[in-house]
């Protein structure tokens, strides 16, 4: 089984997209960012170039033009190397894209997919470490993907340019760089299907997204402690698996929530809501939420840091949970 | 040194004030220089994007504004924020995310912003910049105040759905607007001709009965004298202008930017237009200042920027119990 980078994931999972269906196109370039593992889009170039297009900085237009697109029969790949550029398009994601088939009584489907890099990367500042995400998942319509693995990441990928629906891949940039084996043959992860990470006794952590990678370092952390730690990975947001989580908190009895979006309204606050909706009783103390606080993300890096909610926070959060 | 001066091609303006820009000219040049190293050494946190061999529409431009007038700027903007008077100390320690810095550390070089000095900030969104400053002279003008404002812009925001929203509300209220695309060739990695249609670039702003006109970004004197024309038409009450300056960004996109894109050809080219040379030629041509003493205001310069370069670089970080200050006023 080859290994490949995160980036190499995604880019491969775009690839056998394109191989399976003639009317996939790419709206964008840099879709591996362009970090150290900018060269992985070398490959889709190479095989589709003649089915890529470089936009000019156009967004909400590009956006539009992909739904209308997709309204017609395409499957576009839209890419925003940066989130927060889509700000520029949020009418188009959300008024347009994500009602047109409701709007339709189903006579149309929108299948296009965004594809996203979000937040907190080291001096970003307070317009370049926007995490959208819990913005897109309080607008049915829209189902929302973050992968957090190489394997996750090309199945997910493989699964958004298959879906009929409005589709937004949202990447941490900083995981571009996470290297597994992944397997070299075409196949599809679902959505709605979260993924326990790490079997744990005592807490569970329910997380999305950068959050999953702090969250397995925690638990690393507080085993030497004698806690152990559940950590579950939604995969998706939009569908959530409730099932899998309430099944882990009914389990441990004990729930931590993280995630990099704002606490107030974040999918963090969500996630509580989903378990305490469905299985209060299962919870011996109160769950603990971690988020953004309710701060733009300052440049200085000592700021960012305070702003970031890292492993030192779920650790904290964990141990709070399980009265430490 | 008060004659007026003439170079092929360009227009002339006053000698002291061609003395003034070039000086400036040198001190963005090297407070860049200076942030290259700073970057270049990993004291600089996230990208930067520098705008040297842009500094003649930086400072053509703002020289034939009032200090009461309005900029707003771009991602490339540190020669925006100079030309405009702002303190090259506190700025670099905002570029380094420093407590001393402008903005105290929470905008970067994307965000500066002072409003000591009418600028309303660099701004990191493409475009972002344009109807800020087309609100400033909506404002200006409800005050009854001729206040000028400059927005400045990329190539890539030409494309931008809110230029030509801005510029038809600039001319159906006569606002006192300056458009200036500073068009250096590269939108971000993707040249300028792979993501813009037409003939006439100019063509865009006329379209709204905008007087539009593209000049010589390189060459201070030209840029000057288009601005001159352009912000005084502004202040009569006759509405918006659009200047588009062509340029060329000696480095990539931010400090790191390989630049694989670019043609060695056209860079050796652009370099021997470098806005430096040409305003020194002119000023020692005319007999306004020595050579010396146009190498000496370099080495003024570079000691300037280089000096403050430690000093900044050793500051005190904010403190954390800060992070939620500013968020609401």
């Amino acid at each position: 089984m080859p290994q490949m980078n995160l980036a190499e994931a995604l880019i491969d999972g775009l690839i056998w997209s394109l191989r399976a269906d003639p009317r996939a196109t790419i709206i964008g370039r840099g879709i591996a960012g362009h970090g150290p593992e900018h060269a992985a889009e070398d490959r889709l170039k190479q095989e589709f170039g003649s089915r890529i297009i470089d936009p000019p900085t156009s967004e909400a237009a590009v956006a539009q033009l992909g739904t209308g697109a997709a309204m017609a029969g395409a499957r576009p790949f839209v890419h925003y190397g940066t989130a927060v550029f889509a700000y520029e398009a949020w009418n188009q994601f959300i008024n347009e894209a994500a009602n047109i088939h409701y709007m339709s009584n189903g006579q149309l489907s929108a299948p296009v997919t965004f594809h996203l890099f979000h937040g907190i990367r080291g001096g970003g500042g307070p317009q370049h470490s926007g995490s959208p995400y819990a913005m897109y998942a309080n607008n049915p319509g829209l189902e929302i993907v973050l992968p957090t693995s190489p394997r996750d990441a090309k199945g997910l990928m493989r699964s958004a340019m298959a879906s009929n629906n409005p589709t937004i891949v949202i990447q941490n940039a900083q995981l571009l760089g996470l290297t597994e084996d992944v397997p070299a043959e075409d196949y599809s992860i679902p959505f709605g299907k979260a993924v326990v990470k790490r079997d744990g006794r005592d807490v569970s952590v329910i997380a999305c997204s950068r959050s999953v990678i702090d969250a397995l370092e925690a638990a690393d952390i507080l085993e030497k402690e004698g806690l152990s730690v559940e950590v579950v990975d939604i995969r998706t947001l939009a569908p959530l698996d409730v099932d899998t989580i309430v099944a882990s908190v009914e389990k441990t009895g004990r729930m931590v929530a993280v995630d990099e979006t704002y606490e107030i309204c974040g999918v963090a606050s969500e996630l509580i809501a989903s378990v305490v909706t469905r299985a209060f009783s299962a919870l011996k103390t109160q769950p603990v939420r971690v988020g953004r606080p309710m701060t733009p993300v300052p440049f200085s890096p000592p700021l960012e840091a305070a702003v970031n909610p890292g492993t030192q926070k779920i650790v904290d959060a964990c141990r709070r949970a399980c009265k430490r | 040194m008060n004659k007026a001066l003439k170079n092929a091609g360009g227009a002339s303006v006053d000698g002291r004030l061609l003395l003034s820009m070039h000086r400036t000219m040198l001190r963005i040049r090297h407070f860049e220089e200076t942030i290259r190293r700073l970057a270049a050494s990993g004291a600089v946190p996230g990208l930067v994007h520098l705008c040297a061999g842009q500094e003649a529409t930086n400072v053509g431009i703002i020289a034939a504004l009032e200090d009461r007038d309005f900029i707003a700027s771009h991602h490339r903007g540190h020669g925006h924020c100079i030309a405009k008077g702002a303190p090259v100390e506190g700025l670099m320690a905002e570029i380094l995310g420093k407590a001393s810095g402008m903005c105290g550390g929470r905008s970067g070089s994307m965000h500066v912003i002072d409003m000591e000095r009418g600028n309303l900030g660099t701004n990191g969104i493409v475009g972002g910049g344009i109807p800020l400053a087309a609100g400033a002279a909506l404002a200006a003008r409800a005050r009854g105040s001729d206040d000028v404002c400059v927005c400045f812009f990329g190539d890539g925001a030409l494309n931008q759905g809110l230029l030509h929203e801005c510029m038809n509300m600039a001319a159906i209220w006569k606002l006192a607007v300056v458009f200036v695309c500073e068009n250096n060739g590269y939108g971000e990695f993707t040249a300028i001709d792979d993501v813009t249609a037409g003939p006439s670039l100019p063509g865009r702003g006329e379209v709204f009965g905008i007087p539009s006109e593209m000049i010589d970004g390189m060459d201070v004197q030209a840029v000057y004298a288009a601005a001159r024309k352009a912000v005084d038409y502004a202040r009569a009450g006759h509405g918006p202008s659009f200047i588009i300056c062509n340029t060329w960004r000696f480095g990539g996109h931010h400090v790191g930017d390989k630049q694989e894109y670019k043609d060695d050809e056209e860079t050796r080219a652009w370099r021997l237009r470098d806005p430096l040379l040409r305003s020194a030629k002119a000023l020692s041509a005319a007999g306004i200042v020595s050579e010396e003493a146009i190498a000496q205001m370099e080495q003024d310069a570079i000691s300037e920027m280089a000096a403050l370069a430690d000093g900044v670089r050793n500051g005190s970080e904010p403190a954390a119990q800060t992070l939620l200050e500013h968020v609401y006023g």
